[in-house]
């Protein structure tokens, strides 16, 4: 196991009395050389488990071991310095995530020269190397971000993360600014990059079927709770918690014949407020299979079939 | 049956241009397309192919100096609307033709409430009193399932998720009753579960009320949920045009093919992404000959400096391969079926 998360919580407290349950009791581990979908509506919690996973957040309770070695529960400048030339992370939003006044030459070049502290001249053939494996050019170095497309972006974000050759990278929504092309492209050059570096990878999405594409596992996680995690196609072609099941319905699939045979069979209602959360299962206000005792008690991950856990109570 | 009476809205050979300190972007490169009364047409493409400038243009959005529409004619019901004067816009604007965005929580005004806004093109359009138009606006939104109605209408923006104020998008651009909705990517900003119910609520309402709609996306997804028919652009063009049915089951245009198969589908296992190498031609000087030229698999020497005619009749697509002297190629087979309209439930 390259990196488990042990009941890890994340708690914001937004006013006296408030609290937001980003995330609660999540315990999911990655495998070496695994990469580990984790889906789930706007505002469930996944970017804030990313995150809290490789410290940029601090921990509210809970445990992160990487490679057996428990993390700090807050990070100091130091704790950073020493993780992150192994543990990488690519930012959801290609805009605000690179510094308008770095080029990209040092925007890609600043982790290796924090690490080593080489400089810049000695550096720069890595640099172009790794501009030219992400599709971009070593023209681009003395560029500016604003001169570039989201997907170009995006590209330099990943160029960024992979330089310094992490073990482990979080992907949070890699790939959903861009466009459909590019989403393709992006997705083979990581899975290139899976086999070739041996990288573990946490590949957090909403769109499901690319998720389904990339991963060996997927996770699904409901309002700061993990649901559902199995092996990728069995969750997403027999999922068994009912919110899987109408995520699994609502995704739209490229097939105009099996579009016209869809039931219409969807979810109701929105996603609830984490703030103050009632005791219980997460999704028994919207469950259309809810029962007294969902109301009460809140269901663990409980394994249904070999390496595929659920948290439901209705799931035998 | 007359065209006027078949289509609600026809845009033949449209072309737009911006002049920008970099020199004029050639948007879109004469257009056409036709919109059948009571059906869906989704326009595909990647950013920056021009679908949004298409019909940004026909509802008079493009802000002329820098645009400037340079040809083209759009039949709204076989009336003409380009190039309208101000106040005759204005009277199918909103009126006749309503229209969606992307980005509700921009669209609409952070200071005013959701009822005011409604009630306002209510009151401007259909010259309803206050009292009337604040009714028809809690039926409106009840028309659009949003839940406790009464309560949203004293809303702001600010108080509601972006799958509610998509609805209330929806709500205002019916309320004077359109024949034509233009919906310019009205999901991509939500989630899986959220957009399965906003495209339920259009089908439901086209259905209902017989809208004629345009679907702007780039989710194919969406498109084979939602169109009866399909246009799918690339660099400024129309490349091909068809039922759902032609463009998923024999598309005839390459970058067509290229879209689909750069897009994972659950349908088989083990699927190969196939990535579209390169990228979109630049529209300051766009290409001489097909705009696809330079990442196209097939490309013969024809196609480097002849801009491709269109072939076929109801399933068209704008590729030299369907030429009467271009080698034989499995694409040739697909403008051969004839053409079937196509229904969805």
């Amino acid at each position: 196991m390259i990196i488990e998360a042990r009941q890890l919580r994340k708690y914001f407290t937004i006013a006296k009395g408030q609290v937001v349950h980003a995330v609660d009791d999540v315990s999911l581990g990655i495998e070496e050389n695994e990469v580990v979908g984790l889906v789930g509506e706007s505002g469930s919690g996944k970017t804030t488990f990313g995150k809290t996973l490789i410290g940029l957040h601090d921990k509210t309770a809970g445990e992160v071991f990487y490679r057996g070695q428990n993390l700090p529960s807050h990070y100091r400048a130091e704790d950073f310095k020493k993780q992150a030339s192994e543990i990488q992370i690519i930012f959801q939003d290609p805009y605000s995530s690179l510094n308008p006044r770095m080029t990209i030459g040092e925007i890609v070049a600043e982790g290796v020269l924090i690490r080593d502290r080489c400089s810049f001249a000695s550096v720069r053939d890595r640099v172009v190397y790794w501009l030219e494996r992400v599709g971009l050019h070593s023209d681009h170095l003395s560029r500016y971000p604003h001169e570039f497309s989201g997907g170009q972006r995006q590209r330099v974000g990943i160029a960024r993360a992979l330089i310094v050759e992490p073990k482990l990278l979080v992907c949070d929504e890699p790939i959903s600014a861009l466009d459909v092309s590019v989403q393709a492209q992006v997705v083979k050059l990581l899975d290139e990059l899976k086999s070739s570096m041996g990288l573990s990878m946490l590949f957090i999405a909403h769109d499901l079927s690319m998720v389904r594409y990339i991963s060996d596992r997927m996770a699904v996680m409901y309002l700061g709770s993990l649901i559902e995690l199995g092996p990728a196609d069995n969750v997403y072609f027999s999922p068994k918690h009912p919110y899987t099941q109408l995520l699994v319905k609502s995704n739209p699939e490229p097939d105009p014949e099996y579009e016209r045979q869809r039931s219409d069979a969807l979810i109701q209602g929105e996603i609830l407020s984490p703030i103050n959360l009632k005791p219980g299962c997460r999704f028994a206000g919207r469950c259309p299979l809810v029962e007294a005792r969902c109301r009460e008690e809140r269901p663990l991950l409980r394994e249904v079939a070999p390496g595929h856990q659920v948290a439901c109570h209705l799931v035998n | 049956m007359t065209s006027k009476d078949q289509y609600a809205l026809e845009v033949n050979n449209l072309a737009v241009e911006f002049a920008t300190y970099g020199g004029t972007v050639k948007a879109v490169r004469n257009v056409s397309f036709k919109l059948r009364k009571g059906t869906t047409l989704a326009i595909v493409g990647e950013s920056g192919c021009g679908k949004s400038v298409t019909v940004q243009s026909i509802m008079g959005l493009i802000p002329m100096p820098p645009g400037k529409i340079t040809s083209g004619s759009a039949l709204l019901n076989g009336e003409e609307i380009l190039g309208l004067r101000q106040d005759r816009l204005n009277e199918y604007r909103g009126k006749r033709i309503g229209m969606i965005f992307q980005d509700a929580m921009s669209a609409l005004n952070p200071t005013m409430t959701i009822g005011d806004q409604i009630a306002e093109t209510l009151i401007v359009h259909r010259g309803l009193d206050k009292k009337s138009a604040w009714a028809e606006v809690i039926s409106l939104l009840a028309l659009t399932q949003i839940s406790e109605p009464d309560r949203r209408a004293l809303q702001y923006p600010f108080e509601l998720s972006g799958g509610m104020l998509q609805r209330v998008m929806i709500a205002m651009s019916l309320a004077c009753q359109p024949d034509v909705l233009i919906a310019d990517e009205p999901t991509t900003a939500l989630d899986v579960t959220i957009q399965a119910q906003i495209l339920n609520l259009l089908r439901s309402l086209q259905e209902k009320q017989g809208l004629s709609i345009i679907l702007i996306t780039h989710d194919l997804g969406v498109v084979a949920r939602m169109a009866h028919d399909v246009a799918v652009m690339y660099a400024g063009q129309i490349v091909e045009t068809g039922s759902v049915d032609d463009i998923f089951y024999r598309s005839a245009h390459p970058y067509t093919v290229g879209l689909k198969d750069a897009m994972p589908s659950n349908k088989t296992v083990d699927q190969e992404l196939r990535v579209i190498e390169g990228s979109p031609p630049d529209l300051f000087a766009p290409p001489v000959g097909c705009g696809f030229y330079a990442r196209c698999a097939h490309a013969m020497k024809v196609c480097e400096n002849n801009t491709p005619i269109l072939f076929g009749t109801n399933h068209v697509a704008r590729c030299w391969l369907h030429h009467a002297k271009a080698p034989v190629h499995p694409l040739q087979q697909s403008l051969k079926v004839p053409y079937q309209s196509t229904s969805i439930k």
